[in-house]
């Protein structure tokens, strides 16, 4: 049933007025208006104001950027490797092309070996209810510093909590190169992911995403800034080339 | 390099910089800092939000700065509140030359939410967002926004302040 005689609120008025009022509470409104010309007034001054801003600036979304603008676009990841770069770029508009993505992973190739190293680290240490960490997340700074010393490169911990994953902690791991360091996570479900850093060898070259899957554990690697990056989990493929992307933008920005 | 995830975005940035200084060359600069603060900024961005809505709280905190140095400098005019009244008339092109005047007679807060809800045509919850403030906020700064453009441009200041003195 309308009801016109309950009076319209302020807020109900400029969401009125900016059409973000629900259907039946906006017939109310209309109905209330009609017998209060004071508030429709100031209703329609309020929506004379926002065609007026469109007026005024609108003509701005027509013009050429200018060359200043995509230049300042262009410095940053200019200095990427061109394949990084366009993988930048891919990732964060993923969301809405995600499943284009699947055409741009490359062909399955065999895995390097720091990737077969990540899956066993992680199906070892991921199931580990005691122990799964050597050094947890309260010391951070600490596990970042030491890690960090000891791969003789400056890791970072990404932030995943967008993801729903918070840190665990971390640990120190041979690798096949030297010394390799896992990072862990966990969401509220329980669900652990793993990253997995290692020296990839002389001469590696950075390369695009990789997937690979071995018994429900999905392994996204990739090398880049002399590391060897492998992001392991439980998460589906899509969920997982977003933390990757998340991790990618960590150690490049 | 083209197809830069933020390169979309640069023509709605551009027209709300525009909005908020009423100075192409200060607008683009604006534009320009905002870019360069995403691009440092962009691990913090969270996949699964909105980039529009992300580049644009980018902008309100490079503009927050702004207009906190240009306030202690006291060198950029249209920053500072002032109850001049604006003259209305009836003609199309004197009155969006008005609603222009009277925006910048905004405090900077208030010209903020008036643009994001009424240009950018956000939803109130997203400029809660983008503003990091409680979506009451939002509405009372939209009220007292709308509401003193109006008085701007109807004179009713300068009758209101004729009554006060």
């Amino acid at each position: 049933m309308i009801d016109q005689h309950r009076p319209a609120s302020d807020e109900e008025l400029h969401a009125y007025a900016d059409g973000a009022l629900g259907g039946a509470r906006a017939a109310e409104v209309e109905a209330w208006l009609a017998a209060n010309p004071e508030a429709a007034e100031r209703v329609q001054a309020w929506r004379a104001q926002n065609r007026g801003l469109h007026a005024l600036f609108d003509p701005v979304l027509d013009e050429p950027v200018p060359a200043t603008l995509a230049d300042a676009l262009a410095r940053r990841p200019a200095r990427l490797p061109r394949a990084v770069a366009a993988a930048v770029a891919w990732f964060a508009v993923g969301g809405i092309i995600g499943y284009a993505l699947n055409g741009w992973l490359t062909p399955p190739v065999a895995p390097e070996l720091f990737a077969e190293r990540a899956a066993i680290a992680h199906v070892v240490y991921a199931a580990e209810v005691q122990h799964p960490v050597e050094v947890t997340a309260e010391h951070e700074q600490h596990l970042v510093k030491w890690l960090s010393k000891r791969l003789g490169k400056e890791l970072r911990t990404p932030d995943f909590t967008g993801f729903g994953y918070q840190l665990v902690g971390g640990r120190l791991l041979p690798g096949d190169k030297g010394p390799a360091a896992q990072f862990m996570y966990q969401n509220n479900q329980g669900a652990r992911l793993t990253l997995y850093l290692s020296l990839p060898g002389k001469g590696a070259q950075p390369t695009a995403f990789r997937y690979e899957k071995e018994d429900g554990t999905h392994v996204l690697y990739w090398v880049d800034r002399d590391l060897g990056f492998a992001l392991v989990g439980d998460a589906d493929r899509a969920q997982l080339m977003d933390i990757a992307s998340a991790a990618y933008q960590a150690f490049n920005f | 390099m083209t197809n830069h995830p933020f390169e979309p975005h640069i023509p709605r940035l551009r027209r709300y910089a525009l909005a908020l200084l009423r100075d192409r060359t200060h607008a683009d600069d604006l534009v320009q800092d905002t870019l360069e603060r995403a691009l440092r900024k962009f691990n913090l961005f969270h996949r699964g939000t909105d980039l529009r809505a992300w580049l644009f709280a980018v902008m309100h905190n490079v503009y927050v700065n702004q207009v906190r140095a240009s306030a202690s400098r006291r060198a950029l005019a249209p920053e500072v509140e002032s109850d001049e009244p604006v003259q209305a008339t009836v003609d199309d092109a004197a009155t969006m030359r008005d609603l222009s005047n009277a925006l910048a007679h905004l405090a900077p807060e208030q010209r903020e939410v008036v643009l994001l809800v009424g240009l950018e045509q956000l939803s109130y919850d997203e400029t809660a967002r983008v503003l990091d403030v409680p979506i009451g906020t939002v509405m009372s700064r939209l009220s007292r926004g709308r509401e003193r453009l109006r008085a701007l441009m109807s004179g009713e200041t300068a009758s209101y302040l004729r009554r006060i003195k």
